[in-house]
């Protein structure tokens, strides 16, 4: 069996899977380096079972997927995941139409519109890029003067994606536990074909809680709640390998984002569980026709 | 034989299954540097974080 792994930089989390591939006899593993790859559309033919996207960069990972897929490869994860879970916005709307719970979403495209709606929605709330990751150019606004001033900022000097603008309720995350306030948290579920194989916390003083902006990573137990909460959102974007964003609020478990090249390199030692193992015996499947 | 660091000029020995693309931190400057070359061993700074960059 050969498997191609798109990638660029080679990071803890691609080395930990090439590390799992490794151990398996029968495999073949071929890194392909999406700074070097070309392809020419139509001629293309392949002899990968299937590849494997571990693209840094959204829009080669997203092209990269596509162009694959038209060559009759199959790949984890589908281009159509990427596509939704690259884009807040129709992730909210695959959210939508499957009644995965989320915080309160709304989306207008002129900064007047914006603003009227912020006002609706009451204070605060989270602005972000539709399409961005780690947390990036997100703004948490608390009042009409912030509101005014961000909009404003991002019409002028944004690119044109940054005017469609995506607004989210914000969700406190802190907690008052015994009469003291504890930093917020929320909470990292991944998962694996049809199950949440793990989960963490991410807690940090600051609202943005991120592990890529320092937010600490702790176990996190999976109840049904949250395998349940987190099957239902990978399956609403397509499946395969994906990591949820999870807030806890008081009306339950909403799911906030779906990544679709999941980080996990601070979370196998935290959960004690193999993610890579457990990606690579899914991409196996996948590659057999066992898992599509 | 050893890649140099480009920033600090530190002598830095790669991992006996280190692959090219690979990340790797300069143990005496900590500047982020990508392998591109695993024989003979070299590497470069690692590139700067771009607009899409993520998960």
């Amino acid at each position: 069996m050969k498997v191609g792994m798109l990638h660029s930089l080679i990071r803890k989390d691609e080395k930990f899977l090439i590390d799992e591939f490794r151990k398996i006899k029968g495999v073949e593993l071929e890194l392909i380096d999406d700074r070097e790859i070309s392809f020419t559309l139509g001629k293309n033919d392949y002899d990968y079972d299937v590849i494997v996207e571990r693209c840094i960069n959204h829009s080669r990972a997203l092209h990269g997927l596509k162009l694959f897929e038209t060559a009759g490869i199959k790949c984890v994860n589908k281009y159509s995941v990427a596509t939704i879970c690259g884009d807040k916005l129709l992730t909210s709307c695959a959210l939508a139409e499957n009644n995965v719970p989320q915080p309160e979403v709304r989306v207008a495209f002129t900064e007047e519109s914006a603003l009227k709606t912020i006002e609706e929605m009451g204070y605060p709330v989270v602005l972000k890029p539709a399409v961005g990751s780690w947390g990036r150019l997100l703004s948490k606004i608390n009042d009409r003067d912030a509101a005014e001033a961000i909009l404003e900022h991002k019409t002028i000097l944004g690119s044109y994606h940054h005017s469609i603008f995506y607004i989210q309720k914000y969700v406190e995350k802190a907690r008052i536990v015994n009469g003291e306030k504890l930093p917020g948290r929320d909470i990292r579920s991944f998962v694996v074909g049809d199950k949440c194989i793990a989960a963490i916390y991410r807690t940090s003083p600051h609202w943005i809680t991120n592990t890529a902006r320092g937010g600490k990573a702790t176990n996190c137990p999976v109840t049904d709640e949250l395998n349940d909460i987190s099957v239902r959102a990978a399956k609403a974007v397509g499946g395969g390998i994906v990591a949820i964003d999870i807030f806890e609020t008081e009306n339950g478990l909403m799911v906030n984002e779906v990544n679709y090249t999941m980080e996990y390199k601070n979370s196998i030692d935290t959960t004690g569980v193999n993610i890579p193992q457990k990606m690579v015996e899914y991409i196996l499947q996948v590659a057999e026709g066992r898992n599509d | 034989m050893n890649a140099e660091c480009p920033v600090c000029g530190a002598q830095i020995q790669l991992a006996s299954d280190a692959v090219q693309g690979e990340l790797l931190e300069c143990p005496d400057c900590g500047t982020e540097l990508e392998v591109v070359s695993v024989n003979p061993p070299q590497v470069k700074e690692a590139p700067q974080e771009e607009e899409d960059w993520g998960q």
